[in-house]
């Protein structure tokens, strides 16, 4: 089959047609697959909305051409919950007010999760802030957004102690 | 954003076969090149995927104490583990530069390969040389903040963005290329061209030429103790460089035994300054040597525009980071990499 790919999305084996080699992986979520979480802010790489986590590592969906990504495993906002539980670092941000228009969440949700995976320091406020550098918000919810982290990156670690114990 | 070909090489040779074709150019993690194309600034007739290409994504450690980074490494490897305990330089450049997402996407090659950021090259209503050879320069007497001072010419004032390539110039890093002709090497510091009459000519590359790694010299992690990125820019974090600087000290009985340095954001390359490290050879590693040796690094510099702040700023940047390297490498990276409002105590 010229020109498909196939991809794991949110769990979820898909074979996808591709009929031209333009478009960007956040297109076809958004305007193919029916998942718009990702946003298309700048489309230029520069704001961080259409963050999704591609093999484990954050990257901006807008600059991914789709064609380039056969056999990969794609996370995006929808898929970050467990039915009705949310994420932590989802609840996190709903319990300190992290968004104010929440256009740029899903991609600062997926940054944060991405972040605290790779072992970002959420103890120092000043490391949130330049670990979480490639997500631009207009509203200006950066205090919330950094204790939104700090807390997670809390809950995260206890839950794991409690796990080991 | 034109329409191309596609196709998807697995190996350097089917590569370099489908990259050959006049125009044609190679993908890799995208974040320049798409970027390009969205603008319409690349309108390349076909785009060769090498992202999967075999045997380009491995950092190994060779017999003679070299190291080689594959041109598909990702930037973010880069400032991992035990590569950046024995080259924090690079680390410390690497995460001064974009942002976490781009860097996991970007690769080493594409770094090597990114174009300038001037934006009148960004932009298809000015005129540029660099993309349309003989159009004229609309930057020369327009904003000059991100332009050169050093080597720049009257067809093209504008800079290479990076800060990985900065630490690799001062490291001495030799680029490995596979093309049509067979395989060469070129070191870093001879890899690209100065603007001159040609700014459409960015690197020695030829058509079908692909770069597979880039080694580290055996010497290189001789500097791992001493050696600092500062980066000046208009934010704090994701900000391409105004003037920065890599510095690479060896130090022995309290006297400076090698020094190695090298400018971004100052011109069409990152700009080795060997006559200031000759300066430094041999010297206490002291304010008045690093201050010395800095004039000599920029004795050469001429504004290209409204931009002569950008001397004296480089000045400051170079003394900042010979300061730095000579106090020694800080046991954990920084929370703001190269940032120039760091403890300078030491």
């Amino acid at each position: 089959m010229r020109g498909a790919i196939s991809l794991t999305i949110n769990g979820l084996a898909r074979q996808i047609a591709l009929d031209d080699p333009r478009v960007t992986l956040l297109d076809l979520l958004r305007e193919r697959l029916g998942l718009p979480g990702a946003k298309k802010g700048c489309d230029r790489g520069q704001c961080g909305a259409c963050t999704v986590i591609l093999d484990g590592q954050r990257i901006n969906s807008c600059l991914k051409l789709a064609a380039t990504c056969d056999g990969a495993n794609v996370l995006t906002i929808e898929g970050l919950a467990h039915g009705e539980k949310l994420h932590a670092v989802q609840a996190a941000f709903i319990a300190h007010d992290a968004f104010q228009c929440g256009f740029c969440t899903p991609g600062q949700i997926l940054s944060a999760v991405a972040f605290l995976e790779e072992g970002g320091d959420w103890r120092d406020p000043e490391r949130i802030r330049e670990g979480m550098s490639g997500n631009l918000c207009r509203c200006g919810a950066y205090a919330g957004i950094v204790a939104a982290v700090q807390d997670a990156g809390r809950r995260l670690e206890a839950e794991t102690r409690k796990d080991v114990a | 954003m034109n329409a191309f070909e596609f196709v998807r090489a697995s190996t350097v040779a089917e590569a370099i076969a489908a990259g050959s074709s006049p125009g044609a150019a190679f993908l890799a993690g995208g974040t320049n090149l798409v970027d390009l194309m969205k603008g319409a600034v690349s309108r390349p007739p076909k785009l060769v995927d090498i992202g999967s290409v075999e045997g380009l994504d491995a950092i190994e450690t060779r017999p003679d104490g070299a190291v080689r980074i594959g041109a598909l490494v990702a930037n973010s490897e880069l400032a991992r583990g035990p590569f950046a305990a024995r080259f924090p330089l690079i680390a410390e450049a690497v995460l001064s530069g974009a942002s976490p997402q781009l860097r996991n996407a970007a690769t080493v090659g594409g770094n090597l390969m990114q174009r300038t950021r001037c934006a009148y090259f960004f932009d298809a209503a000015s005129a540029c040389n660099k993309r349309t050879p003989g159009a004229g320069c609309d930057a020369i007497g327009g904003e000059a903040r991100t332009q050169a001072i050093l080597g720049w010419s009257e067809h093209c004032v504008a800079t290479h963005p990076s800060d990985l390539c900065v630490a690799l110039a001062a490291l001495s890093a030799i680029v490995e290329i596979d093309g049509p002709s067979g395989r060469r090497e070129i070191p870093i510091n001879s890899f690209y061209r100065l603007p001159g009459d040609t700014p459409e000519r960015e690197s020695e590359l030829a058509q079908g030429e692909l770069i597979v790694a880039v080694r580290l010299p055996a010497g290189a992690a001789a500097f791992a103790g001493h050696s600092r990125y500062v980066k000046a820019r208009d934010r704090i974090s994701y900000a391409f460089a105004l003037a920065s600087c890599a510095a690479a000290l060896r130090l022995e009985n309290g006297l400076i035994t090698e020094a190695s340095i090298a400018l971004g954001g100052v011109a069409a390359k990152p700009w080795r300054a060997e006559a200031a490290e000759a300066a430094l050879a041999g010297a206490k590693p002291e304010d008045a040597a690093f201050t010395a040796a800095a004039a000599v690094a920029l004795a050469d510099a001429k504004p290209s525009g409204d931009n002569a702040f950008k001397i004296e700023l480089a000045r400051r940047v170079v003394v900042r980071a010979l300061r730095l390297a000579a106090a020694g490498t800080p046991k954990s990276m920084p929370a703001l990499p190269a940032s120039p409002f760091g403890d300078i105590s030491g």
